[in-house]
């Protein structure tokens, strides 16, 4: 943008006056372009670039993605699919929120999902997702993910893409350094942020240090159905622990938590927690610990937690209350768990595909240091010790440093990898993602996030076969990346293509909540098994109406339950009479549709929960109480046929006292 | 400005009062002076004037001519229509009936029939959609199995089946996954439905 050109438009337009509106805008809109620069990541000044790009991440209408994205939801408590390179969201999965768009947590089937020992929890704050894996590899059977708040491991089935399972995590309080699986998916780990009393009891806050403890969990996954179940619980040091990843390759067996507040600070955590120069990367031999629990080793102590289970053939949940847990005190397990110093409050610690190196991202720091494997093996076969921190052996700094890279950025947080030997670190502070080759530690490249970027994602980028090409970044800050929409704005994700040596940054896209880590997967491996509807043949719900003859209303009381079946376009009865003010009428209605993409709707005036959206071959069941006499209508929320304005129904309520009969009727 | 925006529905209104005959021409009087009204209105550098109040409206309906649905050609309803000959689109090219009924098929029929097919079919009357009984003497087995099988394509291929979905108020025929057995058997079924 040349100021001679500039200068010539003033000139011109100077004197017409009445332009002098647009005249402010079009300066104003060239200082505005100028002042961003090509700093904005904008391939607008170069257009072979930008069509390059566009062709890169064009997916063509009716055209199907390569990979499907699961994104956490941050605070929506749920998670997002996406489509990748398109961006396109396809679903968002209830998982820890009620979720009134179908019902979930809200009908009576999904409510038992929401238990926990603190009552129905109606909302959380989900973190990482993880996707199960055979021999490092992922196999697309289930996804897990973290909630953090009140904390709980959910599993999410990925044929129906449904939350399967929820089992909350006693002891825990921010359930933060979760929910990573190992390389056979036999553990999902769930580790504290915050370290609380344990068992949580009334003391004064001052008395934290030494006091309070961090439980790193490790839930089973049962290899056929995916039941999850806590196996034990590693009652460790106060600290906080941040994030973890499993051993992978050579390091299987291993487990690696990064702590930061290793001072044990109860205040001021920002000033306080930021004292020592290393806190401790603890890498924990899960193997050692699971033998010493086979032969009877750890204590049962009492707990509180709820275990959620959904079924496909009852399309219910049930809740049950869990009352003891397996706790293991990490001194009683020598030779099982060792700390290794690690530089500037680490947050993200990741595995390199081969399992030899375990990388801290010390997020204080400049740089990032990457431990070796085979020298911490041969340190702690050496008991070459550098002290203990609570009867826990801490090794060498030196001994266990198997290289440093010099980045140049500043804070570092997490570390994803393409499958060529390469490495990609997101730097918080400096809105960046740094490329580098592990065993050399040098730069290769670096590109900037707009802005703050968080976790980045490389589909497989936490296993032993990562898929490369794409590397996703998620960002923490959106600011002017899309049109504003007031003060609340999406996060952003931004899509680089990884294919050659250096980054390209092709797309952006908003996502939803605040997508901390991500996981993703090639739509080969998933999509051929989604399921399509669910058999009405095999539907077992206790209130299932499985034939129109059975559509029925039976009293009980005041509570009424309403037996009733859907189908294009009609409710079968639509006309209930019977119905008194003061009852509590149950609809369990089943879609009989046995055709793909076929769901039916269902809202009713003046409910108090949401509406239902079934699927073909579901039942759900909602809970309406009539507080007025009338006639009043109910009808069909997703646009199913030509008639679907049609599907409707009436339900007459008459005073308590009425004498009226229940009765029923669909065109008659 | 609160004038160019209210101007182009008063002509309606008044219009509403007006014979049919009139309408239109007074229609094409009032638009042009909205249009005129507008461009002063711009070319004034948008003076406001008051905002006219008060005025009556008259709502009544008028009354317009429906245009007539095309006249049905067939003097017999598609659903009374009889056509043997005719085997539909779809998997099934050729269905060889046995000189009995099978009944244990038969059974296995009704069940299919009953979970999947009553919402909208009963047995013997006209419900959504037609009803199954007699359907043998007016439909080829292939035919009845295809529109089991195939409905998406048949209402959209088959002149018959297409005629039949207007017939019923434009109702869809539900795909419900049977299997081809299962098909045949809710066909067998439909053979005891005399």
């Amino acid at each position: 943008m040349s100021l001679h050109f500039l200068k010539k438009i003033t000139i011109n337009i100077s004197t017409m006056k009445k332009y002098s509106f647009y005249l402010a805008a079009i300066l104003g809109s060239i200082l505005l372009l100028t002042g961003c620069g090509n700093q904005n990541g904008k391939a607008s000044s170069d257009g072979a670039l930008a069509s390059n790009n566009a062709e890169k991440v064009y997916v063509a209408p009716g055209e199907h993605d390569e990979f499907y994205a699961f994104m956490s939801g941050g605070y929506s408590g749920n998670v997002t699919v996406y489509g990748l390179p398109s961006g396109r969201m396809f679903k968002e999965i209830p998982v820890f929120s009620q979720f009134p768009t179908n019902g979930y947590g809200y009908s009576e089937e999904t409510k038992p999902m929401l238990e926990t020992s603190f009552g129905f929890i109606p909302a959380d704050d989900s973190h990482h997702p993880d996707i199960s894996q055979t021999n490092g590899e992922l196999d697309g059977r289930w996804l897990f993910i973290n909630g953090n708040n009140t904390p709980r491991i959910a599993r999410i089935d990925l044929k129906t893409f449904e939350t399967a399972e929820i089992i909350e995590v006693p002891n825990s309080a921010g359930n933060h350094s979760s929910s990573y699986i190992t390389e056979n998916s036999e553990y999902v780990v769930a580790g504290t942020r915050f370290s609380v009393p344990i068992p949580q009891r009334d003391m004064p806050i001052k008395d934290y240090k030494g006091n309070f403890k961090g439980a790193l969990s490790f839930i089973s996954v049962e290899p056929e159905t995916g039941r999850m179940d806590i196996k034990f619980q590693l009652i460790m040091p106060g600290f906080n622990y941040d994030l973890s990843h499993p051993g992978r390759g050579k390091s299987h067996g291993w487990f690696f938590f990064t702590t930061y507040n290793t001072e044990e600070a109860n205040s001021l955590l920002e000033v306080n927690a930021s004292q020592n120069d290393k806190d401790f990367i603890a890498a924990v031999n899960w193997k050692k610990i699971e033998e010493y629990v086979e032969n009877g080793g750890g204590t049962m102590v009492p707990a509180n937690y709820t275990h959620n289970v959904y079924s496909d053939e009852t399309h219910s949940a049930t809740s049950t209350m869990k009352k003891e847990v397996l706790t293991v005190d990490p001194t009683k397990v020598p030779g099982a768990i060792f700390f290794m110093p690690t530089p500037k409050s680490p947050h993200g610690v990741d595995v390199s595909p081969s399992g030899d190196y375990i990388i801290g991202n010390g997020k204080l720091s400049a740089d990032l240091t990457a431990f070796s494997f085979d020298k911490m093996i041969a340190a702690i076969e050496g008991e070459k010790f550098d002290g203990e921190a609570y009867g826990l052996p801490i090794l060498k700094f030196e001994d266990v440093l198997g290289g440093t890279v010099k980045s140049g950025g500043l804070g570092p947080l997490h570390t994803e990898f393409d499958g060529e030997g390469n490495a990609y670190t997101t730097f918080f502070i400096s809105s960046e993602v740094v490329k580098w080759k592990l065993g050399t530690w040098e730069v290769i490249d670096r590109k900037p996030t707009f802005y703050s970027v968080g976790h980045c994602m490389i589909p497989g980028g936490n296993s032993r076969k990562p898929f490369g090409k794409y590397l996703i970044s998620l960002n923490k800050i959106t600011k002017d990346r899309y049109l504003p929409t007031g003060p609340e704005l999406e996060h952003s994700a931004q899509l680089y293509d990884i294919s050659g040596d250096k980054m390209e940054l092709i797309y952006d896209f908003p996502t939803h909540g605040e997508p901390h880590y991500a996981a993703a997967i090639p739509a080969s491996i998933l999509a051929p098994k989604s399921q399509k509807i669910y058999k009405l043949a095999e539907n077992e719900h206790p209130f299932a109406t499985k034939n129109v003859s059975e559509a029925r209303i039976v009293r009980e009381g005041n509570e009424v339950h309403v037996y009733m079946a859907m189908i294009r376009s009609h409710f079968t009865p639509d006309n209930i009479e019977g119905i008194k003010v003061g009852d509590k009428v149950y609809f369990h209605i089943t879609n009989h549709e046995q055709d793909f993409d076929v769901p039916h709707g269902f809202m009713m005036i003046g409910q108090k929960n949401s509406g239902l959206l079934i699927m073909p071959g579901q039942t759900k069941t909602s809970v309406w109480e009539p507080k007025q006499e009338g006639v009043w209508p109910f009808y069909c929320t997703d646009f199913c046929s030509a008639l679907h304005q049609e599907m409707q129904g009436y339900i007459r309520v008459s005073p308590a006292n009425s004498k009226i009969d229940l009765s029923w009727s669909l065109g008659e | 400005m609160t004038l160019v925006i209210f101007f182009p529905f008063y002509p309606t209104y008044i219009c509403s009062i007006n014979k049919p005959i009139n309408r239109l021409k007074m229609k094409i009087v009032l638009r042009n002076i909205v249009v005129v009204l507008s461009l002063m209105l711009v070319a004034c550098g948008g003076k406001e004037e008051k905002k006219k109040e008060g005025f009556s409206v008259d709502r009544a309906k008028t009354l317009e001519k429906t245009t007539e649905s095309p006249a049905v050609t067939n003097a017999v309803s598609a659903s009374e229509r009889v056509d043997l000959d005719n085997k539909g689109v779809g998997p099934i090219k050729s269905v060889t009936l046995s000189p009995e009924i099978d009944a244990e098929m038969a059974k296995k029929g009704e069940e299919v029939y009953s979970q999947m097919c009553m919402a909208c079919h009963r047995v013997d009357k006209k419900f959504i959609g037609p009803a199954p009984t007699g359907i043998l003497k007016r439909r080829s087995p292939e035919w009845v199995m295809n529109m089991i099988l195939n409905p998406e394509v048949m209402v959209k291929e088959d002149p018959l089946a297409k005629e039949l979905m207007a017939e019923f108020n434009g109702a869809p025929m539900a795909n419900q996954g049977l299997t081809e057995e299962q098909a045949r058997n809710v066909l067998e079924y439909f053979r005891t439905l005399d």
